[in-house]
């Protein structure tokens, strides 16, 4: 088991938020939504502040608005991916909102 | 709470009994005995009271809260799937987010873990958590869009609760099962509101014995207890509870034995009803001879069947403010001319003393101004109300008098203070009567007018009043708060309300003889007339009209037929040259229970 914990993928990237309203409450769900996809461990820091990227009420509380950005730390194996699917839903299609 | 108390909370427990019973005491406001299921009503902003509970109980509170998040979930799923995606595309998404913040496992975890720790019941947690969520959102303003999330933890907080306090808080106007009310306080458009047929027993922290949601319950046969401080804290929603509304007794979580000795004490309740009841068709008079004439009180129109059930001959208040409640707009006068006429059909020939609107106070008004009044029960209420607003006043005198042709309607103006006042209302009733007659609509021309006298000032110049009123009906309520200068529904100081005290008893002694010197009648319709240890020293005082809440009826014409006038003016004269409160009604008290004893 312990071989494993080592083998574990470990990721971790920045994302800036880029739609105007940050991340309220529909973004929110949104990025809840994609990454409970996921089976890998998502933490999202804004600053000192920590998240479980999986918990709508932690994701909330961080208080990212627009330019914020976001460290995101995937641990698991499908780690890349779930960074990957984030990423554009977060920078690409800024949530499907309007930017500033 | 403290660890000392908690330790002697657990031994009160233990000396009870080992399931958790407890006993509060308070007061007796509406008789009956009724034994069901708490059904706990609470405003919105009501803060959940901290209550701890014992470690073992924490497995349950903690699958308590399980069970409210399921029950939510499943309930916000179906509003989810309603709602249509084009017209209700951000409705939906609202409902998306609550379901995921139910779903959040970190969240769930958070409460049951402050259940855990902490040994607080489900519902304390559940809503200082998602109080802190909300206030991390409401104190970290940068962002509008952010901080407006917070208007949405309040509302899966109310979602919850509903869950763990009972039914939800609006089916309180659609149950489905019998259930006892607990509230913190109850208001009167509350109150009124229930189905009699449901709402088996009420039960609040607040209130006194004249409180007006206590007169509520007593006119729809509730059995009532108020003033319980802090049962609010102690019963959950779905405790069984046991309402002892005749020694104002609240039991919560009763064992096997009490709830077996109340529903024998139930049966005998219900046995010395029907006791009563045999007296029904039995006229009330004095063993010598003297006939009293008994009416009911009545708040609603279909209360007046159970005022002739009860064997009253006519109804001496008729409160006409439930035309007001639960509603947002104002009567018109077809829908009152209704109300007042199907009394009116009930009773054919028997009086029916119609009480203009009593409004203000504690009453519809306040809610609706602006302001509110610094001191309303000194303010504008009763009749100045409606001498203010004429238009609705002259709506009510149309409707009462076009309903006149139907039997012996009277009027009565509540609340007098003076003579011009009095004057002002006739002078209203006049110009409604020359509208009537304008139109041709039929109506009674020689319609008794009267009023409440329920103030000191009128009772002080009741020799005046006397000479524009066809009769007089002391409010001994009102009457009782005025001249003591006691809010009877403030908790600290209603002990020293009391009709008992000397200043009220001279007063309505000498209401009562200014009323035979100018030959008109003075009943009363006050809490006092139905109250056996009043109605000696009542007929003593020369009442001969007594009107009062329908359930109380054969008890107190039981009083009446087992006493002489004789006695009762015996009586009289002793109390009044009595000079305190506490000697009075220890006196009328030992008096009342030589007349009948099973009542006390």
């Amino acid at each position: 088991m312990g071989d494993r914990v080592l083998e574990k993928l470990v990721r971790e990237t920045t994302m800036e938020i880029k739609n105007a309203e940050g991340l309220h409450m529909r973004p929110a769900m949104k990025f809840i939504d994609l990454a409970s996809r996921f089976d890998c461990k998502i933490t999202v820091h804004n600053g000192p502040h920590e998240a479980d990227g999986k918990s709508i009420m932690q994701m909330s509380m961080l208080e990212a608005t627009c330019g914020t950005r976001l460290q995101v730390r995937a641990e698991g194996t499908d780690a890349d991916q779930a960074l990957e699917a984030l990423r554009d839903l977060v920078e690409v299609q800024m949530f499907g909102e309007p930017p500033p | 709470m403290s660890r000392s108390s908690q330790v002697e909370r657990t031994q009160d427990a233990a000396a009870q009994n080992e399931s958790g019973m407890e006993i509060k005491k308070g007061i007796a406001v509406s008789p009956g005995v009724s034994i069901g299921k708490s059904l706990i009503v609470d405003s919105e902003d009501y803060r959940i009271p901290r209550r701890e509970i014992e470690p073992s109980q924490r497995a349950g509170e903690i699958q308590r809260v399980r069970d409210a998040f399921h029950d939510a979930i499943e309930e916000l799923d179906a509003l989810e799937r309603g709602q249509d995606e084009a017209t209700g595309g951000r409705i939906k998404d609202i409902f998306a987010v609550h379901l995921r913040f139910l779903r959040d496992r970190s969240l769930r975890r958070r409460i049951t873990d402050m259940v855990h720790t902490e040994a607080v019941t489900a519902e304390y947690a559940v809503s200082t958590v998602l109080r802190s969520v909300a206030a991390h959102f409401e104190t970290n303003v940068k962002d509008t869009y952010i901080s407006e999330r917070a208007a949405d933890i309040y509302d899966i907080e109310r979602r919850l609760l509903r869950r763990l306090l009972g039914t939800k808080r609006e089916d309180i106007l659609h149950l489905k099962e019998e259930v006892i009310v607990v509230a913190r306080q109850l208001s009167p458009t509350q109150t009124a509101g229930f189905n009699r047929d449901y709402v088996k027993g009420i039960a609040s922290d607040a209130g006194g014995r004249t409180s007006h949601a206590a007169i509520v319950a007593r006119s729809l046969g509730i059995p009532a207890v108020v003033a319980l401080e802090d049962l609010t804290e102690i019963v959950r929603g779905g405790d069984r509870v046991i309402i002892d509304g005749n020694r104002g007794i609240v039991i919560v979580n009763p064992d096997a034995e009490t709830v077996h000795q109340y529903e024998e004490y139930s049966r005998e309740f219900v046995a010395l009803e029907h006791k009563l009841d045999t007296i029904r068709a039995k006229p009330a008079m004095t063993r010598d001879g003297v006939r009293i004439r008994l009416l009911g009180n009545i708040e609603f129109p279909d209360e007046a069947q159970i005022v002739l059930g009860k064997g009253g001959e006519g109804i001496g208040l008729y409160r006409t403010e439930f035309l007001y409640l639960n509603r947002p707009t104002e009567p018109v006068e077809q829908e009152q001319y209704e109300a007042y006429a199907e009394v009116a059909r009930v009773f054919k020939n028997q009086p029916v003393v119609i009480r203009t609107f009593d409004l203000g106070a504690d009453k519809y008004t306040q809610a609706r101004r602006v302001t509110p009044e610094p001191n309303p029960f000194l303010g504008l209420r009763s009749i100045r109300f409606c001498l203010q607003n004429l238009g609705m006043f002259k709506t009510q005198l149309r409707a009462i008098l076009r309903a006149s042709v139907e039997g012996p309607i009277k009027i009565m103006f509540p609340l007098i203070t003076n003579l011009q006042e009095l004057m002002q209302a006739r002078m209203i009733v006049h110009d409604v009567m020359e509208d009537l007659d304008e139109e041709q609509i039929r109506y009674n021309r020689d319609i008794e007018i009267g009023i409440m006298v329920e103030t000191p000032s009128a009772a002080l110049t009741a020799s005046t009043l006397a000479r524009e009123s066809d009769f007089f009906s002391i409010g001994t309520n009102d009457l009782t708060q005025y001249t003591l200068a006691v809010d009877r529904g403030n908790e600290l100081v209603s002990p020293l309300y009391s009709a008992a005290d000397p200043a009220v008893l001279r007063l309505i002694r000498m209401i009562i003889q200014d009323a035979n010197r100018a030959k008109i009648e003075a009943s009363v319709c006050g809490e006092t007339a139905s109250e056996p240890e009043y109605v000696m020293l009542l007929l003593g005082m020369g009442v001969r009209t007594l009107s009062l809440t329908p359930p109380m009826i054969p008890e107190i014409k039981q009083v009446i037929r087992s006493v002489t006038i004789e006695d009762c003016n015996h009586l009289a004269r002793t109390v009044l040259t009595m000079n305190s409160e506490r000697q009075i009604s220890g006196y009328l008290r030992a008096a009342a229970r030589k007349v009948l004893p099973e009542a006390f």
